[in-house]
């Protein structure tokens, strides 16, 4: 969605500000919230992508102006509630009033360590030909999808080159409505910067998304039997 | 909440007593309190998620990569081709970096990582990201002025070398690997890796010089 999160090339934030040797968390609350998020998401009933897709739902204003661990709280708020886990009013009083709903699993604490040191690996087979090659010249569709998307609007209706071709990963614009994986091909995707930023563009300067192979249309006519990409 | 001031909590918030909890401390305590009772989270596990990523992960596993690279040009290869297992050789991996790509600067081109859409982060070799990482000024402006976004860095690139911004948009996660420091010819692993920062493995820092270091 064109929500608050899709920042790429926006104006007026200001400089940047780092922090010498920055502590992980800020505040006791942030590394509950960032527990909380972790063993939520593990139960199943969400994924990656629909939390990414819960917090990029705020208004833009509440987004721009929240903490990060603000945004994650109040997104996981809003996901416990649609979900029929927790109520508004349980939320509020941190008392129990309705019975909890089973989930698929729950975290324990034993298998913190093995679970997260192995991963949780995103990449899926496809069973069709990738579209493009490395070398290929690509346009990034003038998409505008009001649910999630992970293709930036800088690069929308621009034209890179195809530097990778990375294999099947599961399509987030479907799993976060928790819709299929509907895995696609993902290609590392070059634009230089003149031609996403016009003459405000650095010298010297080049951008890369990764892109999803239906984010990409051909601009140069593709063969009639594209040859299979190694 | 009558007035939840967020954008300011982690300005000042930092070991509140019981007595005076923020109001972001009571909220989340009663979210956590609802979803310990029934049964959805256990303590245990929370426990053991902030003290993973609170103390166990972060730069120092990066840096321990870079040095390898750094003495070992068959690991640099492998390191480059496929990040992946060849980090794993040495005991790195996990959440958030299932599928790791690392960027090599030369003199002709620096890379530079940002995640303009949300706060991808390469955590097993990193940890959890640093706030400016995740707000918007970086986020806005790694991808359309980089060299106004090193220079507040501290970083000042010859004109001639290329900038390399690296969108993280999906579940690749980017380590740059930054150049070895002249002078350093005579340093073990472990003393190469006390010059590599974390802002060295985002692009937004330049490895240490042994004389800076010292």
């Amino acid at each position: 969605m064109n929500g608050g999160q899709d920042l790429g090339g926006m104006h007026g934030f200001g400089p940047v500000a780092p922090e010498a040797e920055e502590p992980r968390f800020h505040a006791s609350w942030e590394k509950r919230v960032f527990g909380l998020a972790m063993a939520m998401g593990f139960t199943g009933t969400w994924n990656l992508d629909a939390s990414r897709a819960a917090r990029e739902a705020l208004p833009p204003g509440e987004y721009l102006t929240s903490s990060y661990y603000a945004i994650w709280l109040k997104a996981l708020e809003r996901q416990i509630q649609a979900h029929g886990l927790a109520t508004a009013d349980e939320l509020a009083s941190g008392t129990v009033s309705i019975p909890a709903l089973p989930v698929k699993r729950v975290l324990r604490g034993e298998a913190v360590a093995p679970l997260f040191a192995g991963g949780f690996p995103s990449d899926r087979p496809v069973a069709t030909p990738a579209r493009f090659a490395p070398g290929a010249r690509v346009r990034a569709r003038r998409i505008n999808p009001t649910g999630h998307t992970r293709l930036p609007r800088y690069v929308r209706g621009q034209v890179g080159t195809v530097e990778a071709v990375h294999g099947g990963f599961v399509f987030p614009d479907t799993n976060a409505n928790l819709a299929g994986e509907a895995p696609q091909w993902l290609y590392t995707v070059r634009f230089a910067g003149r031609d996403l930023w016009g003459d405000a563009a650095e010298a010297g300067h080049a951008v890369s998304v990764n892109a999803f192979e239906s984010y990409l249309e051909p601009v140069d006519p593709e063969p009639l039997h594209p040859e299979p990409v190694a | 909440m009558a007035h939840d001031h967020d954008h300011a909590d982690h300005d000042h918030d930092h070991s509140h007593p019981a007595s005076e909890l923020s109001p972001m401390d009571l909220r989340v305590r009663a979210l956590e309190s609802v979803l310990v009772e029934k049964g959805y989270v256990d303590p245990a596990a929370l426990d053991a998620l902030i003290e993973t990523y609170e103390t166990k992960v972060g730069p120092h596993n990066g840096a321990r990569a870079v040095a390898r690279a750094w003495v070992d040009p068959a690991f640099r290869a492998r390191l480059l081709a496929d990040a992946t297992p060849a980090l794993r050789e040495i005991g790195i991996g996990g959440r958030g970096g299932e599928h790791m790509v690392v960027v090599a600067n030369t003199p002709e081109e620096h890379n530079l990582v940002v995640c303009t859409l949300c706060s991808c982060y390469p955590w097993p070799v990193l940890g959890l990201p640093p706030v400016w990482y995740k707000s918007p000024p970086y986020r806005s402006r790694a991808v359309i002025e980089p060299r106004a976004v090193l220079a507040e860095f501290g970083v000042t690139l010859p004109a001639d070398q290329r900038i390399r911004v690296w969108d993280s948009t999906a579940e690749l996660r980017y380590m740059v690997l930054p150049m070895r420091p002249a002078g350093t010819d005579g340093l073990d692993e472990a003393a190469l890796a006390a010059l590599v920062t974390r802002d060295a493995m985002i692009g937004t820092g330049l490895a240490r010089t042994p004389e800076r270091n010292t």
